[in-house]
């Protein structure tokens, strides 16, 4: 079982990513996914998030407790949910978006500019996929192909293929981070 | 009973990844509602906007009213014109509807009302998830009457029982409630809906004689008057009053005995059908958790907890919860040490069990006020304890 956390602040496509990473992993990775997302007062720009519980059974208690997987896309969601991640756990950031501090722990962290790229592939709101991109290369919990298999139904249709560029980019950026990481270790 | 395959025209065939509130609009789509008129409210707000968005393409009319008072009895009305009816809500809008819920019932009138259950009570915690609902959705309304109620633990099952709900409106018509909780209503799972010919619905007892003899409510065999559309050219008269097989009012004890017996007979002397339960290592068990909704599916990890540490500890989940499996908790009291009824309130349904376990079996509430769901560590210890 993958306790899942996406964070960040309300417009950025957090629930969007809980939810494309759930119907992944449940429809076409044969997992069972159960998603739930912060309904708290929660406006436009506050910290908010989405969580996903991934597993080979059926998911019982339908909550995180402590998850083992966060991603962090803006300072409050990382200074709100970062003392929740799991001692072992695996932490992503936006690098221009997060300061963070030295990893916790075991916890190996890592980064990238997804907003800055998302600009660059022409407007800022792909930031979520291409850190979904980043999260499928380093998690690994789900498959690329049933990310991208995913995405109709939840992104326009007309800006489908833009998405899925985006996507490719995190997810190349992130192959990259993990052969870096391993020449290093 | 006319059992027909179900409309293609409103049935989403394939796998989905749904929230449970998405998923019971496409159940009533799917079981042939056409006509929905309710008040937004959360956590419910997004069955409305889901069947709202959807009813056009497939054919059917979705009201928005001023309250939810007006919403009841917009579906009242609608359900004599001969439309399958749904609404939904949660707490505070459940309250105004109490009075026409009765109505209904007095009516007999096939609805179907979902109830995405939040804290209590009034507007108490708006998003956050409650079961304190569940002697309101039984007693709510003044006087004497019998409704049908059932409980989903999942998206797929908020699918499925909207189904059954329907039907089992149409076969007995009364209102029937969907209680569900705002975790299931907002959770997202994979919910799979079946091709329009693997899915049963149940069309309305009509009635076809003549004209002159038509009487709205003289009981059929299985105890259920026929209906008549409105507009098709049949006289007849309707009332919350006290009232005869022809629907008259008629003020005095004799009527008022055959009425309100009649309107809880076909629910009590049918209930072994109506009633559904899933049990698990039951047979050898010391402990019997009972628990429904969202509460059955937390209960369950500490439940796996506890057969780890060697407690023969089985399970009850009720998936109807109104009529009450009475037989079946009096049975199980008889063998068991007890029960632990774990609730997301202050105790509802553990005074249930206590009355039809009848002193052989005591009965643990293990309460939470809502708003989270328990943490499973407090039901193992109650399991705990219970198992001494």
């Amino acid at each position: 079982m993958t306790e899942i956390q996406f964070s960040g602040f309300g417009g950025q496509g957090i629930i969007r990513c809980g939810l494309i990473t759930g119907k992944a992993a449940s429809l076409y990775d044969n997992k069972y996914a159960t998603m739930t997302q912060s309904f708290g007062p929660e406006a436009r720009g506050s910290a908010c998030s989405s969580q996903v519980v991934v597993s080979q059974d059926r998911v019982l208690y339908p909550y995180i407790t402590k998850p083992e997987l966060l991603v962090s896309i803006s300072q409050d969601a990382y200074d709100k949910y970062e003392p929740e991640l799991r001692e072992d756990g695996i932490l992503l950031i936006d690098t221009d978006l997060v300061k963070a501090r030295p990893a916790r722990g075991k916890i190996k962290m890592y980064g990238i500019p997804s907003t800055r790229l998302a600009e660059e592939l022409g407007n800022r709101i792909f930031t979520n996929l291409v850190m979904l991109g980043f999260f499928t290369a380093i998690s690994k919990v789900v498959t690329p192909e049933a990310m991208k298999k995913a995405l109709p139904g939840l992104v326009p249709q007309r800006f489908l293929d833009i998405n899925i560029r985006a996507f490719d980019q995190g997810y190349q950026y992130g192959l990259e981070t993990l052969s870096k990481d391993q020449k290093k270790s | 009973m006319k059992k027909v395959k179900a409309d293609p025209k409103g049935v989403l065939t394939g796998a989905h990844y749904l929230d449970g509130d998405f998923a019971i609009a496409e159940g009533a789509l799917a079981a042939g509602c056409r006509f929905f008129a309710g008040y937004p409210i959360t956590p419910s707000t997004e069955t409305a906007e889901r069947f709202a968005e959807r009813i056009p393409f497939v054919g059917g009319i979705f009201i928005q009213m001023e309250d939810e008072i007006a919403s009841i009895t917009a579906l009242i009305g609608a359900a004599w014109g001969g439309r399958k009816v749904m609404t939904v809500t949660s707490g505070p809008g459940f309250s105004l509807m109490m009075e026409n819920i009765g109505l209904a019932c007095m009516m007999e009138t096939p609805l179907v009302i979902a109830n995405v259950q939040r804290g209590g009570p009034s507007t108490g915690l708006p998003t956050l998830v409650g079961q304190g609902d569940m002697m309101q959705v039984r007693w709510g309304s003044h006087g004497d009457y019998q409704i049908i109620a059932l409980s989903p633990d999942s998206p797929q099952e908020c699918f499925d029982l909207t189904i059954r709900a329907f039907n089992l409106s149409e076969i007995y018509r009364v209102p029937v409630f969907i209680m569900a909780d705002e975790c299931v209503g907002h959770m997202h799972e994979k919910v799979v809906i079946p091709p329009a010919d693997q899915i049963e619905v149940v069309e309305r007892k009509w009635y076809d004689g003549p004209k002159d003899k038509y009487l709205p409510y003289k009981p059929d065999k299985d105890l259920v008057p026929f209906m008549v559309k409105a507009g098709d050219g049949y006289r007849f008269h309707t009332t919350g009053l006290t009232h005869d097989e022809r629907g008259y009012p008629v003020i005095n004890a004799e009527c008022q005995d055959w009425n309100v017996r009649h309107l809880s007979d076909k629910i009590t002397k049918n209930a072994d059908k109506i009633i559904k339960y899933e049990e698990d290592q039951i047979d050898k068990a010391d402990v019997v958790v009972i628990s429904y909704g969202i509460t059955s599916r937390v209960a369950y990890r500490a439940v796996q907890l506890a057969r780890k540490a060697g407690i023969k500890v089985g399970t009850l989940r009720l998936i109807t919860v109104w009529p009450f499996p009475e037989k079946r908790i009096a049975e199980l009291a008889k063998k068991v040490k007890a029960f632990v009824v774990p609730e997301l309130n202050l105790g509802q349904i553990v005074h249930e069990v206590e009355r039809c376990s009848a002193g052989q079996a005591p009965a643990v509430l293990v309460s939470h006020c809502g708003g989270w769901v328990h943490d499973p560590e407090d039901i193992l210890k109650a399991i705990k304890e219970a198992a001494k």
